[in-house]
């Protein structure tokens, strides 16, 4: 996975609540069997119109934003299907910051898999930012001080201890899980004993 | 100290906790499908892993798959690679699989649970988010990405961390015509699509001890559209009589000994609830959809809401683009909606008591002219079972179509899909936008309801056609 350590980006404002992971990938982009390529069509129905032609002012089809790092959006973004094709096309298209009030537990989950740092703030405070995707100007985030910087004001945010040293370092956390092998052993020994159904073998 | 059942299931599953929290929790039961598991079989094979215990993992075919006329396969190419890469992956590393021909196959959160691979106490994951809908056995079932389908693939566990504990409340009971499903979306407006997020729910009380296992499997199914991962109910005997003789439920002295341990799960009493919510059932009645999130519910009695009456410019947005989208003026009767299409299935409402609701309304009675009305059973079982009892027969007679088992028009991925501006009524789960097609226009209702909407040519009120 690619570490997450700092960013410098104009960002990109959508302020729509309940972003679900329909409209951020449509179903017809999940026939893949691959993780990547799936950048050109996030956000399908909402950049390009029933002939496949883009639409020249949704946000993100425009300049500066079609280059942005980071995306400012309503509260809930990411609800409703697990599809981790969600994250894979923001990160695809270059998104690896967003900025929220709150997510879905499965896409907040399936964005660390991924290098992305989905980050909670308040409304006041996104409201202050997405200012700044207004002026077109640069934001900045740090990872390791979890602070963003924009204009001379900066804010904290908070992140999981274990989720944030994960992103830092990049790792792999089937490697992680792996290194506890012995313990997965004797649990399975364990169920076996007490629960036999569940080895149907 | 007292504890709930999410509690007592999470401390039964802990493989390794570390200071900060973060566990490493055991996987009982894994589903695997064709659209959210290349990637992680691709993501083992590049890392030379293997797949630690292949008999804890069941696959089956089911968001691709065509749900007319199996017999030349699937047309559509890439569907196609992905149906049969699921296939050589199976082969593979050695997981067992019902393919599209296999009379077993249908949608994971029905093919589960009728097999007897669901069972309770269980920890158990799939890369699909309603996978919630097997909570309705006592086990902590939750939907899951594909690096973490990888993940369980590979070691058997997930990293997790604990969720809070909410309790929903349902007593009394449902006065007639109304369904889990209307429960369910009832409980969805009002606790919102963030309501769950962060939290297991519980669903208790004396309605829910009331209802069958295939309604509090409707219930569960929806968790995720209140925001909770999962959602759970303390397993009773109705739940081991359904149990009892599955082809993969335990058997003989096993059989005993796995009722003795299920019949412990519960959360004790005075055990502690982060979040508490209370329902009376005699006071639901037949919920619609009429915007572009599961929480946008009205009753069949009510009308479309009006944004200039909301104070909240967030919400007051949220609806014009709602209205907008859907095609609908505020303060419309939810009974003046037309609509075209009618889609009877899903996770959600696609299984054997479902069609019967379905058809008891439908019996004798034609569709709408205007109407196209499909049927697609939850599995081969199902479709089996309905054809046995002659649901089929009604259902073609009224005007629908019969067709082969899978998830369908619940997400569109196979070819049966809403056009631009067409309006369905439907027993899915999800009234997103682009949903059911690109443009097209979703009301979620319960398979009675759907059923009325299908010879009303509107929606209407299903209690008017009880039989």
């Amino acid at each position: 996975m690619q570490k997450f350590i700092s960013l410098k980006s104009i960002p990109t404002y959508l302020p729509i609540v309940n972003i679900d992971t329909d409209m951020i990938i449509p179903k017809q982009f999940l026939k893949t069997i691959k993780r990547t390529g799936l950048g050109k069509n996030l956000f399908f129905e909402l950049r390009y119109d029933e002939k496949g032609k883009e639409i020249s002012d949704f946000i993100l089809n425009k300049k500066p934003f079609c280059n942005s790092n980071i995306l400012i959006t309503g509260k809930n973004f990411g609800c409703g299907s697990s599809r981790e094709h969600a994250p894979w096309a923001l990160l695809d298209f270059g998104i690896t910051c967003i900025i929220s009030s709150s997510y879905a537990d499965i896409f907040y989950n399936n964005c660390f898999k991924n290098g992305i740092l989905p980050i909670v703030l308040n409304e006041d405070k996104i409201k202050e930012i997405s200012e700044y995707s207004n002026r077109k100007e640069e934001i900045s985030v740090n990872l390791a001080d979890q602070k963003i910087i924009y204009g001379n004001n900066e804010i904290s945010f908070e992140i999981d201890p274990f989720k944030k040293k994960c992103l830092l370092e990049g790792l792999d956390d089937i490697a992680l899980s792996l290194e506890k092998s012995d313990k997965i052993k004797s649990f399975e020994n364990k169920v076996k004993n007490q629960r036999p159904w569940i080895f149907n073998d | 100290m007292p504890h709930t059942l999410y509690d007592k299931i999470w401390n039964d599953h802990l493989v390794h906790e570390q200071d900060d929290g973060t566990a490493l929790l055991f996987v009982d039961r894994h589903l695997i499908h064709e659209v959210t598991s290349p990637q992680a079989f691709e993501g083992l094979r590049s890392s030379n892993r293997k797949v630690r215990q292949p008999s804890l993992t069941l696959a089956v075919a089911d968001h691709n798959v065509p749900t007319t006329d199996r017999s030349k396969g699937i047309s559509d190419q890439e569907s196609k690679i992905q149906v049969e890469t699921l296939e050589a992956n199976c082969k593979e590393f050695g997981i067992k699989l019902f393919g599209m021909n296999d009379k077993r196959q249908g949608i994971v959160h029905v093919t589960g649970p009728e097999q007897g691979f669901t069972q309770p106490g269980t920890v158990i994951v799939c890369g699909d988010s309603h996978t919630a809908t097997h909570g309705a056995f006592g086990s902590l079932a939750f939907g899951i990405g594909t690096s973490e389908v990888e993940h369980v693939l590979a070691t058997q566990t997930l990293v997790q961390k604990k969720a809070k504990n909410f309790r929903i409340n349902v007593n009394g009971k449902l006065p007639l015509g109304v369904t889990s499903k209307d429960v369910i979306l009832q409980i969805i407006g009002k606790i919102g699509t963030a309501g769950g997020t962060g939290c297991v729910i519980e669903y208790a009380g004396d309605l829910i001890r009331s209802l069958s296992v295939e309604q509090r499997m409707t219930i569960c199914n929806m968790t995720i559209e209140g925001g909770a991962r999962a959602g759970l109910i303390e397993p009773d005997e109705k739940i081991f009589n359904y149990l009892k003789g599955r082809p993969m439920s335990p058997k003989g002295e096993t059989w005993d000994k796995a009722v003795e341990v299920w019949s412990n799960l519960n959360s004790d009493n005075g055990s502690h609830f982060d979040k508490e919510v209370s329902l009376t059932a005699e006071e639901i009645i037949p919920m619609v959809t009429w915007g572009t999130s599961p929480q946008d519910v009205i009753t069949i009695e009510g009308k479309v809401p009006n944004p200039n009456t909301e104070k909240d410019l967030d919400k007051k947005s949220s609806i014009e683009r709602s209205l907008k989208y859907m095609g609908l003026k505020p303060d419309t009767l939810a009974k003046d909606i037309k609509i075209d299409k009618v889609f009877i299935g899903s996770c959600t409402n696609g299984r054997i008591e479902d069609l019967r609701e379905a058809a008891k309304i439908l019996k004798n009675k034609k569709k709408a002219s205007h109407v196209h009305a499909m049927v697609v059973p939850g599995s081969g079982l199902v479709k089996q079972q309905a054809e046995q009892e002659g649901l089929d027969k009604i259902f073609i007679k009224s005007g629908f179509e019969w067709r082969e088992p899978g998830c369908s028009m619940c997400l569109a991925m196979n070819a049966d899909k809403l056009k631009p501006e067409e309006r369905c009524a439907s027993t899915s789960n999800r009234n997103f936008e682009g949903r059911q097609g690109r443009g097209g226009r979703t009301h979620l209702v319960s398979p009675g309801m759907a059923a009325a909407a299908a010879i009303a040519g509107n929606l209407d009120d299903v209690r008017k056609y009880q039989n």
